[in-house]
C-alpha cells in the first residue's frame, strides 16, 4: 500500500530504456518517502523478465503474462492497471512518454479520477501549504512535478495533494538510469489475468505491426554533432556525419533542419524529439529556437557553429564561432585529424 | 448508412511562431500577445472526418470546442471547410479545468449530441501539450480509442469495424478497432483541405450568442430567424447536465503551484572566428583539456 509505481513498457520482452529510466526516479523517490519501489509488466512470454528490472532497485514485481497483451493494446492494459491500483492504492505512478504511456496513463487517469502531468522534466518531493477550493492546508510529502508547456515556453510545476495516485509520464532520455545492485532482488508475483482483465476487454485487433530497431545511439553518445536548417543541404549534413565519425560522435538534427529533409526523424533533438546531455554539443546552422534548447539545454560544453553572432543559441554556448559550416566544419575535421595523435 | 461524426476542435494560442512582438523586454513570453489558432492537429482530424462523410454521403460532422466565446471562431473555420454544425461550450464556471475537467464537460456534451459512430481529435493541443483529453474522454464514455492515427484505411458499417494506421515508438501499426471509437489524430495525417468560398460565403455571419454585443441582439434575431444556421448554438455547464464538482478547477485533480516563464541564462562564452588558427587553436584546447578525442 501506498508505494511509488512504474508501469514497465515492454517490446517483446524487453524492457524499454525509459521504464528503467523511471525505475531508477521511483527507487529514488521511494528512498525519500521510506516506502517500496513496485513495477508493473504486462506483455506475453515473460518468464524471468524480474531480472531485467531488479537491478534498478524493484521490490515487487507485479507480473501479468498472457496471449493479448502483446503487442499493446489500450483497453486490457488500462484494466489491469487499474483493477491493481485498486487494490495496491499507489501513491505514485510513473509511465514513459511514449506513444503507449501517453495512451494509457489518461485512461487509467480518467478511471481512478486521478492528477495526470505529462511529459515531466524533474520529479521532487517537497511539503508545501496551499489553498484548494478555499481551504488552506498544509500538504506533506507530494510529488512535485515540473513540466514545460506552452511550446516550451513555460514551465509549470503541478501537484495533486487531495488526489492519489499523482501520476506523472517522462520521456526517454529525461531521467538518469542507474544500476542500484546488480544482485537486487526483490519479490515476483505472477497474477491470474483473467481475475484482473475481463474478456470484452479484448476489442482491439493488431492487424500489422513494423518496428525498426533504432539505428543510433543519439541519447547515449558522449558527444553530439547536431545540424539545423543552416546547414542549407542534405549534402551538407555528410560534412557532420565525417565530423561526427572522426570524433565518434553521433548526429543529431533541429526540426527545421528534418522537416527541409536533411535528416532523419528520428534524430530529432529538442521538446518533440530526443532529449540528450553530452559531454559535448556542437550546434552547427543551429539557431537555438526554445523548443530545440529543451532538448539540448544540459549539455556539458556547447559549441556554436553561426553565421548570425546573434543567434539564441549563442548566448548558452560556452564557445561561439562566427562563421558559415560551409567554413568551418571542414576545417573542424581537417585540424581535428591533424592534432589527434 | 450514413455516420454520426462528432470533432473535437479547441482554440490555442500560436506557440509555434513566437514572433518578436510577443516578447516581452525580460524576454519572457506575453501570451496575450500570441494569435488565437485551430489547433493544428484538430484540423488533422477534421480532414478525416472529412473524408468518411465523403465517402459515407449523408453523415453528419459535428465539431464541439470548449472555451472563450471568441472559441466560436474555430466553429466557423470548421463550417467554411464543410463540417455540418459546431457548438460552443461556453461558462465561467468551466475555467481553470484541467484535462480530467476537460474531458468530463467534452464527454457530457458528446452525449449531448448524441448517437455518435466516431468521434475525431487531435492527438495534441500545442498549448497544454499533454495529449491526455482524447483517452479521457474514451475511458468516460466507455469508448476504446485508437491514438496517433495516421489515417482510416477503411470502415466497415455492416460489422461496425475501422481499419486504422497509427504511428507507434519507432514503426508504424494497423489495427482494427469497433465503433463507436474515439481516434486522436496524429499532425502526419494528411493536412486539411482549403476553406470552401461557397461556405465562407454563407457562414461567414454566423454567431454564438456570446459574440454578440447586446445592442446588436435585434439585427441577429432578425438574421437568425431567416437563416437559423448563422445561429451557432451555445452550451453552459447546464445544458450539458454537467455535475458542478466535476467541472472547472473544482474537477481538477491537478493544480498548479508555480510558473516560471524560462530565460536562459547567458553562459560566459568565447567567441572565435572562422579563421584556421581560431579553429585549429579551440581543437587543441579541446583535445588537451580531453574534452574531445
Ligand atoms: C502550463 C500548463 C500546464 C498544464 N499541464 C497539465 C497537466 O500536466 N495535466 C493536466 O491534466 N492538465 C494540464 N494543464 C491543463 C490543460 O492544458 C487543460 O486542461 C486543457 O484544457 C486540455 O489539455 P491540453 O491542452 O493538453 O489538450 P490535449 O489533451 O493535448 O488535447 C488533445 C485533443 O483533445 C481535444 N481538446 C482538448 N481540449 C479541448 C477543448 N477545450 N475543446 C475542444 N477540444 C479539445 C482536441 O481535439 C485536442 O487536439 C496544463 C495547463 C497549462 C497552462
Ligand atoms: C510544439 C513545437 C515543438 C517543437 N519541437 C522541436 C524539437 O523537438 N526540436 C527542434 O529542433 N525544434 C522544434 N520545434 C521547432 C523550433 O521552434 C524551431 O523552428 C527549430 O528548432 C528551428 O531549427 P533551426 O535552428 O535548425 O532553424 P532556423 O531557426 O531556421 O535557424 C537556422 C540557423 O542557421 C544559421 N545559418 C544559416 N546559414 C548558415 C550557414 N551557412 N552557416 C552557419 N550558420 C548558418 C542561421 O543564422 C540560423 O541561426 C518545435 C516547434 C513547436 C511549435
Amino acid at each position: 500500500m501506498n508505494n511509488v509505481f512504474v508501469y514497465c513498457e515492454i517490446e517483446g520482452t524487453t524492457v524499454v530504456d525509459v521504464s528503467l529510466e523511471l525505475l531508477s526516479k521511483g527507487r529514488k523517490l521511494a528512498n525519500t518517502l521510506g516506502v517500496q519501489l513496485e513495477c508493473i509488466c504486462a506483455g506475453k512470454g515473460l518468464d524471468g523478465i524480474e531480472k531485467q528490472v531488479f537491478p534498478y532497485g524493484v521490490d515487487k514485481v507485479h507480473v501479468f503474462d498472457a496471449e493479448g497483451l502483446f503487442p499493446y493494446t489500450t483497453n486490457p492494459h488500462a484494466a489491469l492497471v487499474v483493477n491493481l491500483f485498486k487494490e495496491e492504492q499507489p501513491q505514485i505512478c510513473l509511465l514513459g512518454a511514449t506513444v503507449i504511456g501517453r495512451d494509457l496513463g489518461p485512461r487509467i487517469s480518467s478511471a481512478m479520477h486521478s492528477g495526470l502531468t505529462a511529459d515531466c522534466t524533474e520529479l521532487e518531493i517537497d511539503s508545501f501549504e496551499m489553498s484548494i477550493g478555499g481551504v488552506k492546508k498544509a500538504y506533506e510529502n507530494q510529488l512535485c512535478q515540473i513540466r514545460p508547456a506552452f511550446g516550451g515556453n513555460i514551465v509549470a510545476t503541478i501537484v495533486n495533494p487531495e488526489h492519489r495516485p499523482q501520476m506523472a509520464t517522462v520521456r526517454e532520455g529525461v531521467m538518469k538510469k542507474e544500476i542500484v545492485d546488480p544482485n537486487y532482488k526483490g519479490e515476483v508475483i505472477k497474477h491470474d489475468v483473467a481475475k484482473y482483465v475481463p474478456e470484452t476487454e479484448y476489442v482491439v485487433k493488431v492487424l500489422e505491426r513494423h518496428v525498426e530497431k533504432a539505428k543510433h545511439n543519439l541519447k547515449g553518445a558522449p558527444i553530439v554533432v547536431a545540424g539545423g536548417y543552416g546547414m542549407g543541404s542534405k549534402e551538407n549534413f555528410d560534412m557532420l556525419f565525417e565530423l561526427a565519425k572522426e570524433l565518434h560522435a553521433e548526429v543529431g538534427a533541429s526540426r527545421a533542419a528534418i522537416d527541409a529533409g536533411f535528416a532523419d526523424h528520428d534524430r530529432q533533438i529538442g521538446q518533440t524529439g530526443v532529449t540528450v546531455r553530452p559531454k559535448v554539443y556542437i550546434a552547427c546552422g543551429i539557431s537555438g529556437q526554445i523548443q530545440h534548447l529543451a532538448g539540448m539545454q544540459d549539455s556539458g560544453i556547447i559549441i556554436s557553429v553561426n553565421s548570425d553572432p546573434d543567434a539564441p543559441i549563442n548566448a548558452i554556448a560556452d564557445y561561439v564561432i562566427n562563421g558559415t559550416v560551409e567554413e568551418v566544419i571542414p576545417k573542424m575535421i581537417k585540424y581535428y585529424k591533424a592534432n589527434n595523435k | 448508412m450514413s455516420l454520426k461524426i462528432v470533432v473535437l476542435a479547441k482554440q490555442v494560442p500560436d506557440t509555434r511562431n513566437v514572433g518578436p512582438d510577443a516578447m516581452t523586454p525580460q524576454g519572457t513570453i506575453n501570451r496575450a500577445a500570441l494569435p488565437a489558432v485551430f489547433n493544428p492537429e484538430d484540423l488533422n482530424a477534421l480532414e478525416q472526418a472529412l473524408r468518411l462523410k465523403d465517402q459515407f454521403p449523408g453523415s453528419t460532422i459535428s465539431v464541439l470546442t470548449m472555451g472563450l466565446p471568441k472559441s466560436a471562431e474555430v466553429i466557423r473555420e470548421a463550417l467554411y471547410r464543410g463540417a455540418d454544425c459546431g457548438y460552443v461550450i461556453t461558462d465561467r464556471s468551466l475555467g481553470g479545468a484541467d484535462t480530467l475537467a476537460t474531458s468530463y464537460t467534452l464527454a457530457q456534451a458528446v452525449k449531448k449530441v448524441g448517437d455518435y459512430d466516431i468521434i475525431l481529435g487531435g492527438r495534441q493541443a500545442i498549448d497544454g501539450d499533454t495529449a491526455q483529453v482524447g483517452p479521457q474522454i474514451a475511458e468516460k464514455l466507455g469508448l476504446t480509442q485508437v491514438t496517433y492515427a495516421e489515417e482510416i484505411l477503411s470502415l466497415d458499417e455492416k460489422a461496425r469495424k475501422v481499419v486504422i494506421r497509427r504511428h507507434i515508438d519507432g514503426g508504424v501499426e494497423t489495427v482494427e478497432a469497433p465503433l463507436p471509437l474515439v481516434v486522436t489524430v496524429n499532425g502526419s495525417a494528411a493536412p486539411c483541405r482549403p476553406r470552401n468560398a461557397k461556405r465562407i460565403m454563407k457562414f461567414k455571419n454566423a454567431t454564438a450568442v456570446a459574440e454578440r454585443a447586446p445592442e446588436a441582439a435585434e439585427k441577429y434575431a432578425a438574421l437568425i430567424a431567416k437563416k437559423p444556421y448563422l445561429d451557432i448554438p451555445q452550451w453552459g455547464a447546464a445544458d450539458i447536465d454537467a455535475d458542478p464538482t466535476q467541472i472547472g478547477k473544482a474537477g481538477s485533480p491537478t493544480n498548479v503551484k508555480a510558473v516560471k516563464n524560462i530565460v536562459f541564462k547567458a553562459k560566459e562564452s568565447r567567441t572565435l572566428t572562422a579563421s584556421d588558427a581560431d579553429v585549429e587553436g579551440l581543437i587543441k584546447e579541446l583535445l588537451d583539456e580531453k574534452i574531445i578525442g
